[in-house]
């Protein structure tokens, strides 16, 4: 029996199509993979499954039952279940209290047995293989451990269909063998599971089948066994490169950033050895999650490197703080423009000078001049230099944090995602600015999740995996395959020792 | 000057055209007087918190500041020392209060609400303890009017008050501090990233609370012979009372020093006019609560239609 038939799915968020005309079939007793790069549409969709938001087109039958009105409750009703990345437990109620409000049935004047609550959730968790006391308020637990705790609300439930948004994230070795072991068990009893993971190797233990999104479209839906972990990177990547990018050869000089063993333990980034020469543009790419906000956290002085060591234009750095950082030479420009980039209430004028203030009197004639200098320079569309930054759209919002960072002269710029949600034309306008750049001698570090951009705009490509640099490739030999199989992590077991 | 401080200095203007026609005698120049003395020191206080509420916080120990900085005068004062070193001194306990503030707030990552909750208890109790409530008598003839003699005392206050508008609001024009200061209350991330040092921004405003409370007490303090065992009550309310019927966003990032200016005589006018006008002086209160309720109103309204803008005409 079909436990979701999902056909003919589209849904769009503010002009971009996350899905279209997407099929999704979970057989009873099926462990479905759903696989597909940053952005692909896995998330969207296992929402419109789990009612968390409603599809604009398609429709959704539980058990051959069309469902009409999707809400979460509604799915949940029908024995939908869902583990998240993130836990969300709540924080100040004990374990067996949050297990309870996901298995107990829920009447305001119901009396409540607690010893039997307790009972429940213990022999959920032992099921589990967690050593985790009910009586523990959940927000004393390790990230695993509120995992593990998830995972017992989902299977405690009467719930047949299991969506999972990789679980095994934050989970150990043994964690994930009891999971499997659950899920094994939950298969065998004839619930469908909807597993979603970046561990590709992971599937081949568990699933049956393997869907693969791209672009908000489906790709491919193949049984796991005819299937490996070449052919499912290739099938997760192999859109086209139709941009044309405007990237030039330039000189490269000098080295102006070196990184060695650089780490933080808090961020979980470790071991990153990296270099960025003069006038070269080095592509960071990585799933989400991957770490490359928090390396470009540590470069930018945000959360400083806790072992390691940075050099910048051959000697050493201490980069403590932003202030460390732009003194040392660098600029950031971050990824959320809205709310990181830009005073979105003070003037182009005030947001292109913010960086180079100098202590003392503001000389606002000069002030003008910078910025309207930057713009007629970056092509920013502006009124005027006078009027608030959140009058301008995306792109020109972008140029006017760009300026704000040429105007401190760095040796070395970071761009987080610096095309991200602006239009076309403005984008490629972005880009042609970074050749510009690099040909003045620019080190520029790009991270992007798009691939095409990463492929476009860098002289090398420097891959991110679980907090480190999984491998680092030459733009003659990088392709969408080779940057995703680096991207990918493999399992511990098969990677050797680290 | 932006919408919101015009209201405060329309609706300030249509009670004063009210007074003119109702009650002239009002403008009388001892009334006048009074009123501005009066308001000397809400003003001085209200001009530190424009920039405690500016960089997106808030002090509500200014009160308590103020107290301990009267009692210091009084006794410093009385233990013989002449007063500008008097003066001196107590600005110096107002910064170290103001510091004490901020450090909490910035280091420890404690909303300032809290810290300065709590350091309004400790120093309102830690004065009750130490004065039992009894006044500072028997000051030197030289405290009341710093010596000066009532016109010529009232004058230096009156100037000394109208120095210190003048500059704070020339430096949150002109220096980058003031530039820093608005970015900080407008957006503390994207200040952050932009390598503002935020926390000694925010350290920096607190300071100048202190000080700016003290100066407060400092200038009241003289107007009279004995000080109280326990002044200063409720202060902190009509300082930002005053800022925010003066435009400024409680969340940070606007405000400025003429609308609070405008604020505080708006507030004040209101008592002494309701009494010309025979009005029971008991409505002051609720008068004022009805202002501030609207100048809230419009602050919600404005920010609801998602004006944009705002910034640009300070």
């Amino acid at each position: 029996m079909q436990l979701v038939q999902a056909s003919g799915i589209s849904k769009s968020y503010a002009g971009t199509q996350a899905l279209k005309n997407v099929s999704f079939t979970l057989e009873q007793g099926q462990v479905h993979a759903l696989i597909g790069e940053n952005g692909a549409g896995k998330s969207t969709l296992i929402k419109i499954i789990t009612g968390a938001v409603a599809a604009d087109q398609g429709t959704i039958s539980i058990c051959g039952n069309a469902v009409g009105q999707t809400t979460p409750a509604l799915m949940k009703s029908l024995g939908i279940a869902a583990i998240y990345q993130q836990p969300s437990l709540f924080g100040d109620l004990t374990v067996a209290e949050n297990i309870a409000l996901a298995v107990e049935d829920r009447s305001m004047l119901g009396r409540v047995d607690w010893a039997k609550r307790r009972q429940r959730a213990k022999e959920l968790l032992d099921r589990l293989g967690a050593r985790i006391d009910p009586d523990q308020e959940a927000s004393s637990l390790s990230m695993p451990q509120q995992q593990m705790v998830e995972i017992a609300k989902a299977i405690g439930g009467d719930a047949r269909i299991f969506v999972m948004d990789e679980p095994t994230a934050s989970l150990s070795d043994t964690e994930v063998d009891h999971l499997f072991r659950v899920i094994g068990e939950l298969r065998a009893k004839g619930a469908g599971i909807i597993y979603i993971s970046h561990r590709l190797d992971e599937l081949g233990r568990i699933a049956d089948q393997t869907s693969v999104l791209r672009d908000g479209e489906s790709i491919a839906s193949r049984p796991m066994k005819e299937v490996d972990r070449a052919e499912l990177v290739k099938l997760m990547v192999g859109r086209d490169v139709s941009a044309i990018f405007p990237k030039q050869k330039v000189p490269i000089g000098e080295p102006v950033l070196r990184l060695r063993g650089v780490g933080n333990v808090g961020s979980g980034i470790r071991g990153v050895d990296l270099e960025v020469r003069a006038g070269e543009i080095v592509g960071l790419a990585g799933l989400v999650g991957s770490g490359r906000t928090e390396l470009a956290n540590i470069l930018f002085g945000l959360t400083p490197a806790t072992s390691g060591s940075i050099e910048l234009r051959g000697k050493a750095a201490l980069i403590d703080s932003p202030q460390a950082a732009i003194n040392a030479g660098i600029g950031y420009v971050p990824e959320d423009r809205r709310h990181h980039g830009l005073v979105q209430s003070m003037s182009v004028t005030e947001n292109t000078t913010l960086a180079t203030l100098s202590a003392g009197l503001l000389d606002f004639g000069a002030e003008r001049q910078i910025a309207a200098e930057f713009a007629s320079k970056l092509g920013t569309k502006t009124a005027s230099v006078d009027v608030a930054a959140a009058t301008l759209s995306g792109g020109n919002q972008q140029k006017v944090v760009l300026s704000r960072w040429l105007a401190t002269k760095p040796a070395l710029l970071v761009l987080d995602e610096p095309t991200q949600g602006i239009d076309v034309g403005a984008k490629s306008e972005v880009h042609a600015l970074m050749v510009q750049m690099a040909r003045d001698g620019m080190a520029i570090l790009m991270i992007s999740s798009e691939l095409p951009e990463i492929l476009g705009m860098s002289d090398r490509i420097a891959v991110m995996c679980q907090g480190t640099i999984a491998g680092v490739l030459d733009r003659a030999e990088a392709t969408q395959e080779s940057v995703m199989h680096l991207a990918f992590p493999v399992l511990p077991k098969t990677r050797g020792v680290a | 000057m932006k919408s919101r401080e015009l209201a405060a200095g329309v609706v300030l203007g249509a009670i004063l055209l009210i007074l003119l026609f109702a009650a002239p005698a009002f403008f009388a120049p001892d009334n006048l007087r009074d009123l501005l003395l009066n308001s000397a020191g809400v003003m001085l206080v209200a001009l530190g918190m424009t920039l405690v509420i500016v960089a997106g916080h808030i002090d509500i120990s200014v009160g308590s500041q103020f107290a301990a900085a009267s009692i210091a005068a009084g006794l410093l004062a009385k233990a013989g020392l002449p007063m500008p070193l008097v003066g001196l001194l107590v600005l110096a306990l107002g910064a170290m209060l103001g510091a004490a503030n901020g450090l909490l707030i910035t280091r420890l990552k404690i909303p300032s609400i809290v810290v300065t909750l709590a350091t309004m208890i400790i120093l309102r109790d830690l004065l009750r303890w130490t004065t039992e409530g009894a006044w500072v008598q028997n000051l030197p003839v030289g405290f009341q009017w710093a010596g000066l003699g009532q016109t010529a005392g009232s004058v230096l206050i009156l100037v000394k008050t109208l120095v210190a508008i003048l500059l704070v609001a020339w430096c949150l024009r002109n220096l980058s501090a003031g530039r820093q200061l608005f970015a900080t209350g407008s957006n503390p991330d994207a200040a952050v990233l932009a390598g503002i040092r935020t926390d000694a921004v925010v350290t920096g405003v607190f300071v100048i609370m202190g000080i700016l409370s003290a100066a407060a007490a400092m200038l009241n303090a003289i107007r009279f012979s004995e000080v109280p065992g326990n002044p200063g009550a409720g202060l902190e309310l009509k300082a930002i009372a005053a800022v925010v019927v003066g435009g400024a966003s409680i969340t940070g990032g606007r405000g400025t020093v003429g609308g609070t200016v405008l604020g505080v005589l708006l507030l004040s006018v209101i008592g002494s006019a309701l009494t010309y006008l025979g009005i029971n002086p008991y409505w002051e209160k609720a008068v004022q609560g009805v202002i501030l309720l609207a100048a809230a109103a419009s602050e919600a309204v404005r920010q609801s239609r998602g004006l944009k803008g705002a910034y640009a005409s300070r």
